[in-house]
C-alpha cells in the first residue's frame, strides 16, 4: 500500500487540515505502528488508507491500483477483498454467534453461505476461539471480542489489516494476547497496521510512523530498509 | 508465448476486483436481522398496518358474505316471481284489479303458476276485549290456496288452508302477524277476532322473503270472505311465475292482458329487483370503515417510517461496519429496504388473517356463507408491501448516505 502526498482538509472556518502532504510506504508483509497523540491526523489516516473517506488530495495505491479515481462500488470492492478491519470498539453484532460474525466479513465478497461459514470456523481456529464458535457476543470476555473481530478481518484474507486501538478497550493481559495474535499472524504473512497512541504497544511492533499534527515526525522504516541502510 | 499470454490474462483479472455482492438470499437474511433481535418492537410498529389491513379485508368481506347471503336467498326463491297490482298514481283507477284478472293471466301460455291476495276492510284483534283500533298493522286478505305454492311458502305451525276449510272461518296467519297477536302455537283452536266474528287459527307462516306484506297479514279463504263478509273479489294484488325465459315478454303482455282499457292502471313489478338493488347497494358502513381502515393503514405507514429512522440512528455502527466490510451503498438501501418491507409485509398477512377470521367468526354467527373477496385479500397485501416500500425510502436512503467514517465515529 502507498500514500502519496494526501492532504485530507475538513470544511469550517478555518478548514481543519487533518492530514498534511502525508506520503507513505507499507511493504507487503510488514507489521508497522502508526502511533501519535490523539488529534495527531492517525485515524484520519486509517479512514483513508481504508478507504472509508477520500483525501482532499494525494493518491492512495494498494496492490498498484490507483484508487482515487474508484467510484462507491469500487472502493466497497477493495474493502470487501483487499483490506480487513479491526476496530476499538469490536463492532461485533449482538445476537449472532462468533461463528456468524466472522462470516460477515466475507458477507459482500460473493462466497456462498456454506464457504462463508467454513472459512469462518477456519479463522476462529486461528485465532484460538474453536471452542466458542456457537457463542453470543455477550458470552464472551473483551480479549475473546477482539478475536473474534481479528478473525473477521483476517477471514476474507486480505492484503491488509488496518486495526485500530485493537487494544484500547482490553486489560493489560488481554492486550498481550492480541499484540501476540498480531504478531503470529504477520509472521504467518499477514500484512497489518495498527494504529495506537499507546507508545509502548507501538515499540513493540517492527516498525513505528510517529504521526503529530498532520504530518509525520518519525519513520523507523521497513526493516528491511534499515538493514539496507546500515 | 504461451506462457506470456496466460501472464497477461493473470495481471488483468488480478487488476479487476470482483464487485461487492449480496446474494439474495442474504438480502432477507440481513434485511430481517433487524426484526429477528427486536421482536416486541417489530410486532407493535406492524400493528397498524395489521388493523388497517384487517378493517379493509374484514368490511369487504363482511358486506360481500351478506350479499352472497342475499344472492343465496333471491336463487332459492326464484327471480321468476311476478306481481301485478294496481296504478298507484294519481288518478290512476280505484286500487283494484279487474275480477277476471286471475282466469286472463292466467290464459298467457308461460305462465305456470297465478295466485290473488283480495285485501279486506276489516281489522283483526286477539280478542274482543282488545281497543278495536289497536289493529296492530295487520291486513286481512281472501286468498287463493296457490298462493303458497306460487311464492314457495313454508308454513312454520300448523297447516295452510286447503279446499275443504277455506270456506270456513279459519286464518293463517303472516309471520309478524302472529308474533304481534301473541300466538306461537296452534294446535288447541286459538280463535281471533276478525271484522268481528271469531276465526280459528289454522297456521302460521314462515317470513315470505319476496312478499313481505304477507307477513303483516291474517289469511282467509275466499270462501269464507264472501259467505261471512259479502266481500267483492277484486284482487289487490296478483303473483304469478313465469317460465324464466320468457319472463320479459310475459311482463310486456300483463297490463294489457289484464286490463285492456286502461293498461297504464295496471302495475307490474319483479319482486327479487328490490333484493337485488339491496344487494347491490354498497352502505354508508361499508364506506366509513373502509375510511377508517385507510386512516389506519396510513397511520401504520407513518409509524414504520418512524420506527425504521430510529432504527438507522440506532444501528449507526453496524451500517458503518457493513461498509467497512464492503456493503455498497445500494447494499445498505437494499437492508434497510427490505426490512421495511417485511415489516409492512408481516403486518399486511397478519390483516388479511385478521380480516378474514373476523369476516368467517361473524358471518359464521350469522349464518351467512363465508366470502373474502380475493380481491380485498390481494389489495389489503399490495397495500400494505406499497406502504412499506414508500415508508422504506426514505429511511433506507438516509441509511445509504450515511458517511461510514461518520457511522464508526459515532460508537
Amino acid at each position: 500500500m502507498e500514500l502519496r502526498n494526501i492532504v485530507k482538509e475538513y470544511p469550517g472556518h478555518p478548514p481543519v487540515r487533518a492530514l498534511d502532504g502525508v506520503s507513505l510506504r507499507i511493504e507487503h508483509g510488514e507489521l508497522a505502528a502508526i502511533v501519535g497523540p490523539s488529534g495527531s491526523g492517525k485515524s484520519t489516516m486509517l479512514h483513508v488508507m481504508g478507504t472509508l473517506d477520500r483525501p482532499s488530495s494525494g493518491r492512495v495505491l494498494i496492490d498498484g491500483r490507483d484508487l482515487s479515481k474508484f467510484g462507491d462500488r469500487r472502493l466497497s470492492a477493495v474493502r470487501s477483498h483487499l483490506i480487513g478491519f479491526v476496530f476499538q470498539q469490536f463492532f461485533l453484532i449482538d445476537g449472532v454467534t462468533a461463528l456468524d460474525n466472522v462470516a460477515t466479513g466475507l458477507l459482500y465478497s460473493g462466497a456462498k453461505s456454506s464457504v462463508r461459514r467454513q472459512r469462518a470456523a477456519e479463522a476462529l481456529v486461528q485465532v484460538g476461539l474453536g471452542h466458542r464458535m456457537l457463542h453470543l457476543p455477550n458470552q464472551l470476555s473483551g480479549g475473546e471480542r477482539q478475536r473474534v473481530a481479528i478473525a473477521r478481518a483476517v477471514v476474507h484474507r486480505p492484503s491488509i489489516v488496518l486495526a485500530d486501538e485493537p487494544t484500547g478497550n482490553l486489560d493489560t493481559r488481554s492486550s498481550g494476547a492480541i499484540l501476540e495474535l498480531l504478531h503470529r499472524m504477520h509472521q504467518q504473512g499477514t500484512t497489518i497496521v495498527v494504529i495506537t497512541h499507546d507508545t509502548e504497544v507501538a515499540m513493540s511492533l517492527p516498525r513505528q510512523v510517529a504521526f503529530r499534527d498532520g504530518v509525520i515526525e518519525s519513520d523507523s522504516g521497513t526493516p528491511a530498509a534499515a538493514l539496507a541502510t546500515a | 508465448m504461451r506462457l506470456r499470454r496466460r501472464s497477461t490474462t493473470a495481471l488483468t483479472a488480478a487488476d479487476r476486483l470482483p464487485p461487492s455482492k449480496l446474494h439474495l438470499l442474504d438480502v432477507f437474511s440481513v434485511g430481517s436481522f433487524g426484526l429477528r433481535t427486536r421482536k416486541m418492537r417489530t410486532a407493535l410498529s406492524a400493528l397498524g398496518v395489521t388493523i388497517g389491513i384487517a378493517a379493509m379485508v374484514g368490511v369487504l368481506g363482511l358486506s360481500e358474505s351478506s350479499r352472497a347471503d342475499l344472492r343465496n336467498q333471491i336463487e332459492a326463491l326464484g327471480t321468476n316471481l311476478l306481481t301485478v297490482s294496481p296504478g298507484t298514481g294519481f288518478g290512476t283507477g280505484d286500487g283494484v284489479l279487474p275480477e277476471d284478472a286471475v282466469a286472463k293471466i292466467t290464459r298467457i301460455g308461460p305462465v305456470d303458476e297465478v295466485a290473488d291476495v283480495v285485501e279486506l276492510d276489516v281489522t283483526v284483534l286477539r280478542n274482543n276485549f282488545v281497543n278495536p283500533n289497536e289493529t296492530g298493522g295487520i291486513t286481512v286478505a281472501a286468498t287463493d290456496l296457490g298462493l303458497l305454492d306460487t311464492l314457495n311458502g313454508e308454513i312454520a305451525e300448523g297447516a295452510w288452508l286447503n279446499a275443504a276449510s277455506e270456506g270456513f272461518t279459519n286464518v293463517v296467519l303472516g309471520s309478524v302477524s302472529a308474533e304481534r297477536l301473541g300466538i306461537e302455537e296452534v294446535d288447541n283452536g286459538i280463535q281471533v277476532l276478525i271484522g268481528g266474528e271469531w276465526f280459528t287459527v289454522v297456521g302460521v307462516l314462515e317470513p315470505f322473503p319476496l312478499a313481505a306484506d304477507l307477513d303483516r297479514s291474517a289469511l282467509i279463504g275466499k270462501g269464507a270472505a264472501e259467505a261471512v263478509f259479502e266481500a267483492d273479489l277484486n284482487p289487490s294484488i296478483v303473483y304469478l311465475r313465469t317460465a324464466a325465459d320468457s319472463l320479459d315478454d310475459v311482463r310486456a303482455v300483463l297490463p294489457a292482458t289484464v286490463d285492456p282499457v286502461e293498461p297504464d292502471e295496471v302495475s307490474v313489478s319483479r319482486p327479487s329487483d328490490i333484493l337485488e338493488a339491496e344487494a347491490a347497494a354498497d352502505s354508508a358502513f361499508t364506506s366509513l370503515f373502509l375510511g377508517l381502515g385507510a386512516v389506519a393503514l396510513l397511520v401504520g405507514g407513518i409509524g414504520i417510517a418512524n420506527v425504521m429512522v430510529i432504527a438507522v440512528i440506532e444501528r449507526r455502527n453496524e451500517i458503518g461496519l457493513r461498509r467497512a466490510l464492503g456493503a455498497t451503498r445500494a447494499h445498505i438501501r437494499r437492508q434497510f429496504l427490505t426490512e421495511a418491507l417485511l415489516l409492512s409485509t408481516l403486518g399486511g398477512l397478519a390483516g388479511v388473517a385478521l380480516g378474514a377470521a373476523v369476516t368467517a367468526g361473524y358471518a359464521h354467527l350469522q349464518d351467512w356463507q363465508v366470502v373474502i373477496p380475493p380481491e380485498a385479500a390481494i389489495g389489503g397485501f399490495g397495500a400494505a408491501v406499497i406502504i412499506g416500500a414508500v415508508a422504506g425510502l426514505y429511511p433506507a436512503m438516509r441509511a445509504a448516505r450515511l458517511a461510514p467514517t461518520k457511522a464508526l465515529r459515532s460508537a
